[in-house]
């Protein structure tokens, strides 16, 4: 690599900065969680996952941590989705595919809407 | 594609030690195995500090804390936890899984921690540059080069209260500021990781996990003081910290952080390695200077102190690891934020190294002025085993014992004084009611004793005789007069001894003395160990009431020293008895006693 300038160093901390905060929790607010049983990963949620991180990933959203979880108990409406916001509280969707789930990061997480088309009511 | 998970993995020596890179390695395998190498990143990091329960596997983001993890459980990590996002419950911690963005501070060893010196171990990479700049690394260097004037930066360090983290305690910006206006073209740094005290390993950590912090606070130093040389000075037997230097320097001079003008600023700085070979005495700065130059690493008389005389003549800055780990963060967020933690005579954190028998050993930063009993109990879990607290050892071979009545006493570099012990470097060696004290007291003098370089009589000659006295008492042929002698000796060793070692070296058999006159008592006139250490001075007895002739420990004895029938009260001949206690481990029924 080539001696740096104090103007590269800056660029590439920044650079760098964005890239070690995506490992951690600390100053997240929004927290997608992608159901990952057997009976997700059937349905198709290693797609949804996938599609969910990449675009966070494309719209630079610092603030998301998208983190996996067992079966819920609702195999039926698998993917499911968990979106945690602070403005709107938990929201679960079923049925998510790559293309809701790119509407969901577009229009909930960023637009602050909630998709009533795949919404489900999760017992507790 | 970005990375799904990142899996932590401890690479500190203590977890290396229990297999902690091929878990690394093992893990990077598996992920290639399941078809996930794309999805997930495995990093290995510096120390966690939770050594008791390593090797540590964190996995973010969830931040799931996994304890002794073994290559074995690697497959089960990336199949659960990566693939279908379930918990390996078994290897948690809490053993209960988290709850969504709950962090991991729940934990109570890191509850009453804070950690600014370890602040990238078991955060970053220290084999990554990348890393170390992310996390506001090489900051406090821009700063240093391009906003502040050499004074600007030592006065820094004076708002910031810091002292020295070796031992001493003496206030960095003084040294500094010494070195600066000392009369030289030349002048050098030197970073100080003969890090020798039994138990301590504070700085070979903060080396293996965060190398670049010290590299980053030599150059700032180098800057203030007008410096365009760096040593470091560690011993050979920490071959891991010596190559994440080696690493973390290459990739500095690559990216031009050290070497000719760096960041373009026209400042040029450059460091070098230098192994020492692990003697004691070569942590105490003159002997360290001669090492470096070459020469039998012997202590010289101070003044001239390193600040106007030190490397090869020429005016030098000698500090500890410790030290150095704090400069970057003073200069980045400034001396006064510094301040703000710790006690009015100590600013800000201390790392210590806590050993001994204790349930969390590990390494543990607190901020200064925290009591010892919020360390040893709150951080450190108390007393393993369920025997009692005894004692705890701070300062090494140079420090002293501090007992129950003051483990309410703040730590810092006065309060540890008052008590009569001493800050030292960090190691914290923790102590039972199965510790005999007058052999604790000989332990420590077998260490100065084996470190002495020879030069002086009064450490020579004088802790050798201490050391004879010691030995006298604990084979029951002690005498009341022996314990003035040992007084004499010591405050003679105290006033005589040309450097540090010498002078500190009867420390531990004052402050035992002090605190523990009782035990000393016991061995001399009743000719007794109370805490059953001593082999001479105890015996193991059968209780016939209760002994039921099982002849368990007549198979186990080592020797043949116990006889009896079955079913009937068995006894010890004592004259053949060797006092191993594998009898008193052997019995089920408590009958074997010792006194």
């Amino acid at each position: 690599m080539a001696k740096l300038s104090l103007e590269e160093l800056r660029s590439l901390r920044e650079k760098e900065a964005e890239r070690l905060a995506k490992r951690g929790i600390h100053g997240k607010d929004v927290h997608v969680v992608v159901c990952m049983g057997t009976c997700g990963i059937q349905a198709g949620a290693k797609v949804t996952l996938n599609s969910i991180v990449d675009e966070v990933e494309a719209h630079g959203l610092g603030n998301v941590i998208v983190t996996q979880a067992p079966c819920q108990g609702h195999c039926e409406e698998e993917p499911i989705v968990e979106v945690h916001t602070p403005q709107l509280g938990s929201i679960a969707y079923g049925k998510v595919d790559a293309k809701t789930a790119k509407r969901i990061v577009e229009e909930h997480i960023i637009g602050g809407k909630v998709l009533e088309d795949h919404k489900i009511k999760l017992e507790v | 594609m970005g990375f799904k998970n990142y899996i932590l993995v401890c690479g500190g020596t203590g977890c290396e030690s229990s297999r902690s890179d091929l878990i690394y390695r093992t893990l990077i395998d598996e992920a290639k195995a399941q078809g996930v190498a794309d999805q997930v990143q495995v990093i290995k990091t510096g120390c966690f500090g939770f050594c008791e329960q390593g090797p540590i596997v964190k996995i973010l983001p969830e931040d799931s804390f996994y304890v002794k993890v073994k290559p074995e459980d690697a497959k089960e990590l990336i199949a659960e936890h990566v693939i279908k996002g379930r918990e390996v419950t078994r290897l948690l911690y809490n053993k209960t899984p988290k709850k969504p963005l709950e962090e991991v501070e729940d934990i109570q060893f890191y509850q009453k921690q804070l950690r600014v010196v370890l602040r990238n171990c078991g955060v970053i990479d220290p084999e990554d540059i990348n890393d170390y700049i992310a996390n506001d690394g090489y900051v406090a260097l821009e700063k240093a080069l391009f906003e502040m004037t050499p004074d600007d930066i030592i006065e820094e360090v004076k708002k910031s209260g810091l002292r020295g983290r070796g031992g001493a305690g003496f206030p960095t910006w003084m040294k500094w500021n010494f070195t600066k206006q000392a009369e030289g073209e030349e002048k050098y740094v030197v970073c100080n990781a003969d890090e020798g005290d039994p138990g301590a390993y504070m700085d070979r950590s903060t080396l293996e996990g965060d190398p670049h912090s010290v590299l980053e606070a030599m150059t700032i130093c180098g800057k203030a003081i007008g410096a365009h040389q760096g040593f470091i000075y560690i011993r050979a037997e920490y071959p891991l910290a010596i190559h994440r230097l080696e690493v973390a320097m290459k990739q500095s001079r690559e990216m031009g952080l050290l070497g000719k003008d760096i960041l373009g600023s026209g400042f040029d700085y450059d460091i070098e390695i230098r192994l020492g070979a692990g003697a004691f005495v070569c942590g105490e700065e003159t002997a360290l200077l001669q090492s470096i130059e070459g020469h039998r690493g012997m202590p010289q008389p101070r003044p001239p102190f390193p600040a106007t005389k030190g490397l090869w003549g020429k005016p030098t800055v000698i500090n500890n690891v410790e030290t150095w780990a704090n400069i970057p963060v003073i200069i980045a967020k400034g001396g006064d934020e510094f301040a703000k933690v710790g006690t009015t005579d100590s600013r800000g954190t201390k790392v210590f190294a806590l050993t001994g028998k204790i349930c969390n050993s590990g390494l543990v930063e607190v901020p200064m002025g925290t009591t010892l009993r919020e360390i040893v109990f709150d951080i450190g879990g108390g007393i393993a085993g369920g025997h009692k607290f005894k004692a705890v050892q701070t300062g090494g071979p140079s420090g002293g014992v501090i007992t129950e009545e003051n483990l309410d006493t703040p730590i810092d570099f006065g309060g540890l004084q008052r008590i009569g012990s001493m800050m030292g470097s960090g190691g914290m060696i923790v102590m039972d009611d199965t510790d005999c004290i007058v052999d604790v007291a000989k332990f420590y003098l077998e260490f100065t004793l084996d470190e002495s370089c020879g030069k002086c009589f009064p450490c020579r000659i004088g802790g050798k005789s201490l050391h004879n006295i010691l030995d006298k008492i604990t084979i029951g042929k002690g005498t009341e007069e022996d314990l003035e002698e040992l007084r004499q000796i010591s405050h003679a060793m105290q006033k005589g001894s040309l450097c540090a070692l010498g002078q500190t070296a009867p420390n531990p058999v004052l402050s035992t003395l002090r605190y523990f006159p009782e035990e000393y008592e016991a061995h001399i006139k009743d000719k007794k160990c109370p805490a059953g250490k001593c082999k001479k001075l105890i015996r193991y007895t059968i209780d016939p009431s209760k002994c039921i002739g099982c002849t368990a420990c007549s198979r186990k004895c080592p020797v043949g020293a116990i006889s009896g029938e079955l079913k009937k009260p068995h006894s010890i001949n004592q004259s053949a008895c060797i006092k191993c206690g594998v009898c008193r481990q052997t019995c089920k029924f408590s009958a074997i006693s010792v006194e």
